[in-house]
């Protein structure tokens, strides 16, 4: 809760100005509701950066963990870090979400929604270049997005748009989305980083070849190795990309990352260790980069499956999680307590008045007895993957504490998403933000949702979720949400014990604006929206 | 020299039957493994539709034996197929890798070999002083320590403390031998460390067998000084536990390093390997599995045959 991005999300697919709080009262609203972790003096110079205006050239170097071997730049196929960062360099999405979380223009150049909101038109950008010289326009479009869709699709985006029922051209520079149901939040949708536009019949080996329209024109991919781009000098936006070049090295070993940081070998690199931050942080010339946008660990139960089938052995292990501690000792700070619900406190969806869960023993021992399971050895499966071991290991204290016998069944770190996740009845998982309230609840909270990691089966919420989608009242939609929030926190299947903050790292040589917590690494824009300072 | 051309030929054709297996074990091993590569790409974003979209395209719904088939008749043509996650030609991706492989466990074995025969001859020559023991004092604790371990110490003194080599060893096509060889030294000096024990201890064993023979005692007994015969006499006639030795510790330093390569950041074929065993990327799998026993057998191979050079009693005796 310590950062400035938490007041700006609030502000989430906000249009309306007077809603906006500067961060000093949000800071202070969240200490009154007692979220507030101690303010990281690392916040300071992070903010001061953005008096220093851009400069133009530079090489920049990034080492970053989440590259493979295995990576592609076939925008189906994107997942981890580095082809994350590689692909928002070479390739631009229709829509942007800006740090302070509203959807702003960047290929489309404006967009209305008919009434109930089903029906949206897009109008592109005109005389837009690919970095083969082609000139953007709405077959591209089409072509990029339907790769996602449709039966052979293998994309990451397939469950996120399959609310599209078609897309269709209206001339050169205009597209058209027909959706099933209507959405207030399409052009969030947009932004996802899947939906990056690419010329049309882009197939087979040109996909790793990297054409798009971004600021950047790939040089050398070499998947797990590194990345280099230079700058597109036809970029049509002015007030970006300001490297001349870049270079995304793929580093997988924490301490490997931070010495090439210490060394000068990179200018910033992404997932700083935690255990040693208080270290680093003493170290000259490197300034901590932190930012939360609701980016939130899990540990889901299966709610169709015994025992977690009855709610009051949920509340007693929702009980039975010490949230403080494990912000204190997992997070060492660098976080806030969760609620069992997605939606992140920046959310100007949050419902602000639901108390905060706390570690109760005596509370979860009521329920366990009422629940009949007082003797009952509950196995949650973990693995050393993402630190799940180390929060298993702080959960199952607490929980003896209780009473609650908990047995840690590790689990291989290789192969956790296909064959622990969604399958064990109690696992660790965890979510990367989303930009909306609703891509929230209805990515893993709806009955029909594909990863609803804890197969919850709610009327009640699916019909709040389906009906908020298209309510453009912002005052009854956020009735709805906060009733969405307080069914997933009292009946749902999850524990959400705390929001982590993305902790990063430059060197002093390397200027930026308000970092948005989107996603990591500038929500992957970091390329085009950084600068060395003169 | 006859039984020579023989023994290379059976052991070229016994080479080949070898890999063979190896390459069914591979295969066995990898659809043994839970999950396949569509799952392993998609991760956390997969479902049953993308995962089975994936899957068609791949080909992986067909029976195993037909993939393997395939597999085969692919290299029997010299083709290793195209990478499962990202489409791109096996060949492409492992060659260059190969040569960073190969150029790191040269450099190392340049250091390493007369590092650890010099040491070794000293140790013999002055056995069971408190020179012999400092020296399997200290490398051996090398040797127990793991190697990452090494490494870190590695760079906190030459990179960070007296920053005189870099912790990256980021090399690229555009670069001199001589700059290589300095991105590289501190893997390259990690690797030494782990090595120099093994081929230490067993040149001195090699050497005090021999200094018992009769004809050691004869030059001894002729006045010759014993660094003399240590390293003219003993030496040669204790070459092929050595050799044995130099290969294994050769085989190791292409085949087992990737911790000192992700430490590094050098770009091996062992993260490659890894990283493709974690995706069930099995034509990768495969291709570097092979290369792995090729490496093996040929340095059996070719410390057989060193082995006999050096020992004429083998050199003249029929297999």
């Amino acid at each position: 809760m310590t950062d400035q991005k938490a007041s700006e999300i609030r502000n989430l697919d906000g249009h309306d100005e007077s809603k906006k709080i500067t961060r000093r009262q949000f800071i202070a609203g969240a200490s009154a509701l007692g979220l507030s972790a101690a303010l990281s003096p690392a916040l300071v110079p992070s903010s001061a950066f953005a008096a220093q205006g851009p400069q133009k050239g530079g090489h920049f170097k990034m080492g970053m963990a989440g590259g493979h071997t295995t990576d592609s730049l076939d925008t189906a196929l994107i997942a981890d870090q580095v082809a994350d960062c590689t692909n928002y360099a070479l390739r631009n999405n229709l829509v942007e979400v800006d740090h302070k979380g509203n959807a702003v223009p960047e290929l489309a150049e404006s967009w209305d929604a008919s009434k109930d909101a089903a029906t949206w038109h897009f109008n592109l950008r005109k005389g837009v270049e690919f970095h083969n010289g082609k000139t953007m326009d709405s077959e591209d479009v089409i072509f990029s997005i339907r790769h996602h869709m449709g039966k052979d699709s293998k994309s990451g985006a397939k469950g996120l748009i399959n609310q599209i029922e078609d897309i269709k051209k209206d001339g050169k520079d205009k597209v058209v989305f027909t959706l099933k149901t209507g959405n207030a939040d399409f052009p969030y949708i947009l932004n996802d980083y899947h939906l990056t536009i690419v010329p049309a019949g882009t197939q087979g080996e040109q996909w790793e070849k990297g054409i798009g329209t971004g600021g950047y024109i790939l040089e050398a991919w070499e998947p797990g190795v590194k990345s280099i781009v230079r700058r597109n000098p036809n970029y049509y936006k002015s007030d970006r990309a300001h490297f001349e070049s870049a270079e995304v090295l793929s580093i997988a070993d924490t301490n490997a990352r931070t010495n090439a940081l210490r060394t000068g070998q990179v200018d910033y690199m992404n997932r700083v260790e935690l255990k040693t931050i208080h270290l680093f942080q003493r170290a000259k010339n490197i300034n901590i980069i932190q930012v939360n946008g609701g980016y939130h660990y899990t540990l889901a139960m299966l709610t169709d499956t015994p025992p977690y089938d009855n709610n009051d052995v949920r509340l007693a292990l929702k009980y039975a999680i010490d949230r403080e501690e494990l912000v204190k000792k997992f997070l060492r700070g660098y976080g806030s307590v969760g609620n069992d619900q997605p939606i992140h406190p920046g959310n100007r969806f949050y419902a602000n008045d639901l108390p905060q869960r706390q570690y109760d023993p005596d509370k979860a021992k009521f329920h366990l007895k009422k629940a009949g399971l007082s003797q009952h050895t509950f196995d949650l499966h973990t693995s050393e993957h993402g630190g799940f071991m180390d929060i298993s290991t702080l959960y199952q204290q607490s929980a003896a504490k209780a009473g609650i016998k908990i047995n840690m069944v590790k689990e291989p770190e290789d192969g956790y998403w296909s064959n622990v996740w969604l399958n064990k009845a109690f696992c660790h998982g965890y979510w990367g933000a989303r930009p909306t309230a609703d891509m929230a609840f209805s990515v893993a909270y709806s009955g029909k949702a594909k990863w609803n990691e804890t197969r919850l089966q709610n009327k009640r919420l699916d019909e709040l979720v389906l009906a908020a989608r298209s309510e453009l009242d912002d005052a009854k939609r956020k009735e709805m949400y906060r009733e969405c929030q307080m069914i997933i926190r009292d009946e749902g299947g999850t524990i959400v014990p705390f929001f982590k903050d993305y902790v990063e790292a430059s060197n002093e040589k390397i200027g930026h604006g308000t970092v948005s917590g989107l996603w990591e690494s500038d929500a992957h824009r970091v390329i085009e929206r950084w600068w060395f300072k003169s | 020299m006859e039984n020579l051309t023989q023994l290379i030929f059976k052991r070229c054709l016994a080479s080949v039957a070898t890999l063979f297996v190896i390459s069914i074990i591979i295969f066995i091993g990898v659809e043994l493994l839970p999950g396949d590569v569509a799952q392993a790409v998609l991760g956390q974003q997969a479902t049953p539709e993308t995962v089975d979209a994936f899957r068609k395209e791949l080909k992986l719904d067909l029976p195993p034996m037909v993939r393997y088939g395939a597999w085969l008749k692919g290299v029997a043509h010299g083709d290793f197929g195209n990478s499962l996650a990202n489409g791109r030609p096996v060949a492409d991706q492992i060659g260059w890798r190969l040569g960073n492989t190969l150029f790191l466990a040269l450099l190392t074995s340049a250091i390493a070999v007369p590092l650890a025969i010099c040491l070794g001859m000293l140790a013999a020559f002055y056995r069971n002083t408190l020179f012999d023991r400092c020296i399997s004092i200290s490398t051996l604790s090398f040797i127990s320590f793991p190697e990452f371990f090494i490494a870190y110490i590695l760079i906190l003194v030459f990179s960070i403390q007296l920053n005189w080599l870099p912790s990256l060893a980021a090399v690229n096509e555009n670069m001199g031998l001589g700059t290589r060889i300095y991105t590289v030294l501190l893997p390259a000096m990690t690797l030494t460390c782990v090595v120099t024990a093994h081929m230490m201890r067993q040149t001195r064993a090699a050497i005090i067998n021999v200094l018992a023979s009769a004809y050691i005692e004869m030059a001894q007994i002729k006045g010759i000084k014993r660094l003399r015969i240590i390293v003219l006499h003993a030496f040669p006639n204790s070459l092929s536990p050595v050799i044995n030795v130099v290969a294994l510790n050769m085989a190791y330093l292409i085949v087992g390093v990737v911790i000192v390569e992700v430490v590094f950041v050098y770009p091996g074929l062992g993260q490659l390997l890894v990283d493709s065993v974690a995706k069930r990327d099995l034509p990768v799998v495969q291709a570097s599995g092979l290369i792995f026993s090729v490496v093996y057998i040929l340095l059996n191979l070719i410390a057989d045959i060193l082995s006999m050079l050096s020992n004429p009693k083998l050199r003249q005796s029929r297999i």
